[in-house]
């Protein structure tokens, strides 16, 4: 992973550029007579003030995989979203199989056949998957007949692609990867020969993610041509046949994912050099100061969501999570900060014992020492109509740094927050300024500051870094190295195995609401917390 | 991902509200326009009897105070996501708090203890009447716009038949109580005034006034500048928020519904103890209803609220001159050009939002394009 560090930005770029020339000559000479799939020409998009594409020019091969990268905010998803017609470009002219077509709404775009899998799924999960995929051809009033075509079309499709799937099966009761499945169907269905997916991986386990794309390399033999946006680069160098590297609105290199490799491409992404592993020293872990004992929580309906929940947090160590999304993380931190009450089970912390009948609460957490960085900062970390001055205090609007009475001592919390800003590199460093107006890595670095600078004990860290570009990743991870070594006991969830493995002491996995297994640092194998994640226990048993 | 650019803070509160007041009294005079008069003839004639007319500025004055007390308690509630429709209802129950107290106690305290004291019950009746919605709410999930609109039905219902019971004015038969003695009722303007040597036309314009500009510092204060405040907006704004901050949300929507039931019922201050004098029916005729398009106009700010409850009295007080002067226009005509000033500053207060925020950013940014 080290890299020559001398080598200038600049002359990255314009190597980075000069390539795509090339790449754009060779594809032009080629023998390969057949224009590309999907074309994209000087296509430029401005919101307000920000240009979000640039001169983008895009060729994708019909019958291949396509991997778009970058950072968040690079304009990769501003880009799909042209090519699928959500949004218009302000110029610039898009080419389906060498024709210049004009593209008004996502209506054109399936008119095309171009189908779009969105991160975030577009699906009705109190219907079946028949009923999702009947979605927008019903085929008359009366639903007797579509059903019926839709069916027989359904058993084809996955037949033909290996997308086994109950049609009868209600999609809220499906697990995520077979979601994504009925969603990849439902394109199919409608006549997509080019597939775009949006991130498909970000609630997937490694080995779901591996079926996936077992699937889309199917599809591509098939002939169907995928442009797959992501920014994970393993999953470009194990699933693509050219990448394209996006960073500031900007396409800045085409390469053949074979000549190419993952630091490289981070290179491009950033614009600099990349430390991958930021975890340096291991921490030094003291005296216990969290232990949950048999702990269990129910949802709403009762259905169980954490059993037996049994660890010990230690101070000055970094205990990470796995798991895959939804597997009763959420629900765990939601716990142990107080905000859902344990039905069984003890919490010990900092000397006072919590269980069902005397449960804990986050203002009393919070006064024992507690922070906590919540997995959404946007619906709980922040509150994005106030200003940065007023999210600053919140959750400590009863202490000191408010004023500490009935009255909230305005000026102070102002010129707080402002030194905050300065100290965790909030850009703009402006207290007065909405929360909504920040970039998801600036206020996540407010939340990071408002939580640190509280001198916790005891961290609870989820997400730390979803949605978050590089440059801020690195600093928030510093910042938790520190203030672990600064004694304070740091519990980390993540569905990035990446960033727990890279930070983590120690590991804890968790599946369907349970701790499935422990690893040391540097005992960790990624395969290994994948199958666990998975809910397998033994390698051998892997599909 | 929102491809509308978000409004100015300066054109949401200036500017749109001005934008769909001028658009409601382009359609009004329309209306008036259809019934053959002219429209600009009637908004002078408006403008003079809510302002220039002998004591028309302290009729106009004496309706803004009843906005100001319904605005401020939708305002309140609405800082909390919560929508009070109940106004009306907490308005009329704190009338009774206020009557009870004076009917009860006027033969036996001063003025300067019994006012303060029928205030305060105005407020607690009024506050104690959006409880029971409160705690629906905060408890068990009934959604209190259904709950306080039901409660207005009851409060009607209670009203009915304590005035014509109980509380009616022995050999009487209208369903009015006794009269207040003197010193129950709060002082005219013209009163205080005059005793310092300033005259002014003889209005229903009474001390209320002042309460109503003292609540509005109150609802300033109370939601920007304590902690109480910072609760009840973190959990309109984002109920998770509000939970992982650790605020108690239950308690936090049972005391916001409480200041807002209380302001609500100081409206009865104005009515019964400055005006009316007695207890009678139907005497919130429809003001905490209009609280609602009051604080929607105003933004659910104090200084917005002022301002369009001067505007609503305004239009109640110059709207009867109309009646006065025109033939064509009718009582029946006022209403229909109120309801359109609602409807375009209420309901539709937002309907040209996205248009008005293009329109600035694109002029914004046109001037730095160049660099980028």
């Amino acid at each position: 992973m080290e890299m020559e560090e001398e080598r200038a930005d600049q002359s990255e770029a314009a190597e980075a550029s000069a390539d795509v020339n090339a790449d754009a000559n060779a594809n032009a000479g080629g023998g390969d007579a057949s224009p590309p799939a999907v074309e994209l020409r000087r296509i430029n998009k401005r919101f307000g003030a920000v240009q979000a594409n640039r001169d983008i020019d895009l060729a994708v091969d019909r019958g291949s995989i396509t991997g778009i990268i970058g950072e968040n905010g690079a304009g990769k998803s501003t880009l799909v979203s042209i090519l699928y017609g959500f949004y218009t470009a302000d110029s610039g002219e898009i080419r389906i199989d060498g024709t210049p077509i004009r593209m008004a709404g996502s209506a054109d775009a399936i008119e095309h056949g171009i189908g779009m899998v969105h991160q975030h799924f577009m699906l009705v999960p109190t219907m079946s998957v028949l009923e999702n995929a009947m979605l927008g051809r019903e085929g008359g009033p009366r639903l007797a007949e579509g059903e019926r075509s839709t069916r027989a079309r359904m058993a084809e499709v996955s037949a033909a692609y290996g997308l086994e799937i109950d049609p009868d099966a209600l999609v809220g009761e499906l697990p995520v990867g077979l979601q994504q499945r009925v969603e990849i169907l439902k394109t199919l269905l409608r006549g997509a020969r080019i597939l775009i997916l949006d991130e498909p991986t970000g609630v997937l386990t490694p080995q779901e993610a591996d079926r996936l794309f077992e699937i889309l390399e199917i599809l591509k033999r098939d002939g169907v041509t995928i442009l797959l946006i992501t920014h994970k680069l393993r999953e470009i160098m194990a699933a693509t046949d050219a990448v394209y590297v996006m960073r500031r609105g900007e396409m800045v290199a085409r390469r053949r994912t074979r000549e190419t490799s993952q630091e490289e491409l981070a290179r491009l992404m950033v614009g600099r050099d990349v430390l991958f592993a930021v975890g340096g020293e291991p921490g030094e872990p003291g005296a216990p100061i969290l232990a949950v004992e048999s702990l269990g929580h129910a949802d709403e309906r009762g259905a169980p969501r954490l059993t037996d929940i049994r660890f010990e947090l230690r101070s000055g160590e970094i205990l990470g999570l796995a798991g895959v999304a939804g597997n009763g993380q959420s629900e765990l931190l939601d716990v142990l900060s107080g905000i859902a009450p344990p039905q069984s089970g003890r919490i010990d912390f900092a000397g006072r014992t919590f269980t069902p009948a005397s449960p804990a609460n986050p203002s009393l957490l919070r006064d024992m020492g507690l922070a906590h960085i919540p997995e959404d900062r946007q619906q709980r970390g922040l509150v994005l109509p106030f200003t940065a001055s007023e999210s600053s205090i919140l959750g400590y609007h009863a202490g000191a740094e408010a004023g500490g009475g009935i009255f909230l001592a305005l000026a102070a919390i102002r010129e707080r927050c402002g030194l905050l800003m300065e100290r965790y590199d909030v850009r703009p460093p402006d207290p007065g300024l909405r929360c909504g107006g920040f970039s998801g890595g600036n206020q996540q670095k407010m939340v990071v500051a408002r939580e640190l600078s509280a001198a916790p004990k005891a961290l609870l860290v989820g997400q730390p870094t979803r949605g978050v570009d590089i440059g801020a990743i690195e600093f928030i991870h510093s910042q938790l190295i520190e203030i672990r070594d600064a004694g304070c006991a740091i519990l980390l969830v993540s569905v990035e195995l990446d960033e727990i493995m890279s930070l983590s002491d120690r590991i804890l996995v968790m599946n369907a609401g349970r701790i499935v297994g422990e690893a040391a640092r540097g005992e960790a194998d990624a395969d290994r917390i994948g199958l666990m994640m998975a809910g397998v226990g033994e390698p051998a048993a892997a599909a | 991902m929102s491809s509308v650019p978000p409004l100015p803070r300066w054109a949401d509160v200036g500017l749109l509200p001005i934008i769909n007041l001028v658009i409601a009294l382009l359609v009004s005079g329309l209306v008036v326009l259809a019934v053959g008069e002219n429209p600009l003839r009637a908004i002078d004639i408006m403008l003079q009897g809510a302002f220039l007319y002998e004591g028309s500025l302290g009729y106009t004055l004496y309706y803004t105070t009843n906005f100001i007390f319904t605005g401020l308690a939708v305002s309140v509630a609405f800082h909390a996501l919560l929508f009070n429709i109940g106004g009306e209802g907490q308005a009329y129950i704190g009338g009774l708090g206020a009557g009870l107290v004076c009917l009860a106690l006027d033969a036996v305290l001063p003025g300067l203890v019994l006012i303060p004291l029928a205030i305060v019950a105005a407020a607690a009746f009024g506050a104690g009447w959006a409880l029971a919605p409160a705690w629906l709410q905060a408890y068990r999930g009934s959604h209190v716009v259904i709950t306080t609109i039901m409660f207005n039905f009851i409060a009607a219902g209670v009203m009915v038949s304590l005035l014509a019971g109980p509380l009616i004015k022995p050999g009487q038969s209208s369903p009015t109580s006794r009269r207040f003695s003197e010193n129950a009722q709060i002082p005219d303007m013209q009163e205080i005034l005059g005793a310092v040597g300033i005259e002014i036309a003889r209005s229903p314009l009474n001390l209320s006034f002042v309460l109503a500009i003292a609540a509005c510092v109150f609802v300033w204060l109370l939601i920007w500048h304590t902690r109480f405040g910072y609760a009840v907006r973190t959990l309109g704004h984002s109920p998770q928020a509000a939970a992982y901050a650790g605020i108690r949300i239950p308690r936090t929507i049972i005391a916001a519904m409480a200041v807002s039931g209380g302001l609500a019922g100081l409206m009865a201050v104005n009515e019964v103890l400055g005006v009316q004098h007695r207890l009678l029916l139907n005497f919130t005729a429809g003001y905490g209803f209009t609280g609602i398009a009051v604080s929607l106009m105003g933004r659910n700010h104090p200084i917005g609220i002022v301002l369009a409850s001067l505007l609503f009295g305004a239009l109640y007080q110059g709207g009867s001159e109309l009646d006065l002067e025109f033939q064509t226009i009718t009582r029946d005509m006022l209403l229909v050009i109120q309801g359109l000033i609602i409807l375009f500053s209420g309901a539709l207060a937002y309907m040209l939002n996205p248009p008005l925020a293009r329109l600035i950013a694109s002029l914004a940014h046109r001037p730095r394009e160049a660099p980028a």
